[in-house]
């Protein structure tokens, strides 16, 4: 297509002036958030804007080790992303590719509900939910943590990748069931490997949600140091307003806690748009 | 002779087999879904409480609690609204506004769309500490620019009526995920369209609220509504950013967080019930209002 003159000179006199505007403006935090988890207990209260810290105080990356037990923390959160991860390519892809491929009895009902819990608002578990494993006497232990991402309680990973199976080629699994192949051996050998990118969206929104999660710690893990998440012990360095001086800290901490999320964006980006798109238009 | 029976037994083998896969689903939705939300029902109707292990019924006692009672329900309601009435629209300008510059053909889009996205990539206590780092009165940056441009400093934590700005501030920092669902949209609408509009002599403007806009009505749509039931909800960020107590005056004091404190910090889980069972009829309501309008403003194709 050729583009107008016109068009041309509000593309370099309003667009890239906006959108480089606000490519800083969105930046701005992150750097911000840097320059401060570099500074001293005397220069994080500085007045006046700093952003190049003087001094640049790099062992604030060593010394956070000593004052909040992040490896633990970390170690705890990779818990809760190990477990949703499985949960949701292992036991949603099962449950997706009934949905898509196999007939069984009541299906189009099960689907119904699968799509109802869907649109069933977070607020009206909570309470319930704590009072069932309250009364299970789990509440204080990672359990209600772990396990309804294990048995793959998300409706919405199921839904996608029942989406993505059914445009997978009828005729691929139709041989290997003419070759005595199960429904299980469908799924492992030739549904699962063909589905990537589903898989890869799936898997990058479990690490996502369960490395950010932060009601179900809270409520569950309370005071129980010893098991909190990356995102309880980052709440926790937060004082009050008059406590300010630990700012570069809680900043450490989130750099700590955005890295990975970052590396995680890194590599699948691709996917990751895909996979926002998809539900953004059609879920 | 053995077809039929083989036929019959794969038949019947797959009919096991499809219950089998998603057999932890079943239970997963029963466990976390179905019964809780009967048991929620039930625990509105008692007194239930941590201590008190044999809940007592209690009737509507909960209920007439919440809506004569209890000043932090409107409160607390009226807050969560007003954030969402700002948020949200906010929110969804930004992330359609940017979302068309992005679309004008330009040079350097995936880096452009990386760096819008990215904040939607750091977690949500993250993005509540780094902002509440940035709001501090006195070694925060938003001040420190005010003062530099001669502007009068703003206690954004701490005055009742700065904490919903600084909440919708800090939430339109992540639109980066919305924004590249309208990028997938704009990019889906047929370019005939534009062609023919400008054979007829539209201009730009013509173009963007005649054709762009219309036909993005039903991403917008799904986006307003994921947006509207999110926002009724709120309460990491708020929690996090503002404290428990929910900031100045109750201020920052949003649904969810009346329900938590409620719940876990005074134990009255059957009034906290109560107020989620609210909550619930009232997104409900919501919902089903914004579905039956929307037939008057959302685009659905020539069907």
């Amino acid at each position: 297509m050729v583009e107008g003159i016109a068009s041309r000179i509000s593309k370099w006199v309003v667009a890239y002036p906006l959108l480089l505007i606000a490519s800083v403006v969105m930046l701005f935090p992150l750097i911000w958030t840097l320059s401060t988890s570099l500074k001293t207990a005397q220069t994080v209260t500085l007045r006046e804007v700093q952003l190049i810290p003087d001094p640049i105080q790099w062992s604030n990356y060593i010394t956070i080790f000593e004052e909040a037990p992040l490896l633990r923390y970390t170690q705890n959160t990779l818990y809760m992303v190990l477990a949703s991860v499985a949960g949701g390519v292992v036991i949603c892809a099962l449950a997706g590719y009934a949905f898509a491929r196999i007939q069984f009895p009541a299906r189009e009902t099960f689907f119904y509900i699968l799509l109802s819990t869907m649109m069933l608002p977070h607020v009206v578990q909570i309470i319930p939910l704590f009072v069932i494993f309250d009364r299970m006497g789990l509440v204080g232990t990672f359990w209600p943590l772990i396990i309804p991402r294990l048995l793959g309680h998300n409706a919405f990973y199921i839904f996608l990748m029942r989406q993505f199976f059914r445009g997978i080629p009828l005729e691929l699994s139709d041989a290997a069931r003419m070759d005595g192949c199960t429904e299980l051996g469908i799924w492992a050998r030739i549904v699962m490997p063909n589905s990537k990118p589903v898989l890869a969206a799936v898997a990058i929104f479990s690490i996502q949600f369960a490395w950010n999660d932060f009601l179900s710690p809270l409520i569950y893990l309370g005071p129980k140091q010893e098991l909190w998440t990356l995102a309880l012990g980052l709440n926790a360095q937060k004082g009050f307003e008059g406590e300010i001086t630990s700012l570069h800290k809680m900043m450490v901490i989130s750099i700590y806690m955005i890295i990975p999320m970052l590396a995680v964006f890194a590599f699948g980006q691709k996917y990751m748009i895909e996979g926002v798109t998809f539900s953004g238009m059609k879920g | 002779m053995l077809v039929p029976i083989q036929e019959f037994l794969h038949r019947h083998r797959t009919k096991w087999v499809g219950f089998a896969f998603i057999l932890p689903w079943i239970v997963a939705a029963l466990w976390f879904d179905l019964i809780p939300f009967v048991v929620n029902l039930l625990l509105s109707f008692t007194d239930y409480s941590v201590s008190t292990s044999i809940p007592n019924w209690t009737g509507t006692k909960n209920f007439n609690e919440i809506f004569t009672l209890d000043p932090l329900f409107s409160k607390s309601l009226g807050n969560t609204v007003y954030y969402l009435a700002l948020s949200v629209p906010v929110r969804l300008v930004v992330a359609l506004a940017i979302a068309i510059l992005l679309n004008l053909r330009i040079m350097a889009l995936g880096a452009f769309r990386t760096i819008f996205y990215v904040p939607s990539v750091v977690p949500l206590v993250a993005v509540s500490i780094i902002f509440f780092g940035m709001f501090n009165a006195r070694y925060g940056i938003f001040n420190q620019v005010l003062i530099l441009l001669d502007l009068p400093p703003v206690r954004w934590l701490t005055r009742p009526e700065w904490v919903k700005p600084a909440m919708v501030i800090m939430s339109t920092w992540g639109f980066g995920a919305q924004m590249v669902i309208f990028l997938a949209g704009l990019q889906g609408i047929p370019a005939e369209l534009y062609e023919a509009a400008e054979m007829d002599g539209g201009n730009y403007w013509q173009k963007l609220f005649r054709i762009t806009v219309p036909m993005l009505t039903p991403v917008i749509f799904f986006n307003l509504i994921i947006g509207i039931i999110g926002g009724f909800q709120v309460f990491a960020s708020a929690y996090v950013l503002l404290g428990p107590g929910g900031g100045a005056l109750n201020a920052g004091l949003f649904y969810v967080i009346h329900i938590y404190n409620n719940a876990f910090s005074y134990f009255r889980l059957g009034y906290a019930a109560a107020l989620s069972v609210v909550l619930f009829l009232i997104i409900l309501f919501f919902t089903i209002v914004m579905v039956r309008t929307s037939d008057r403003w959302v685009y659905y194709g020539d069907t």
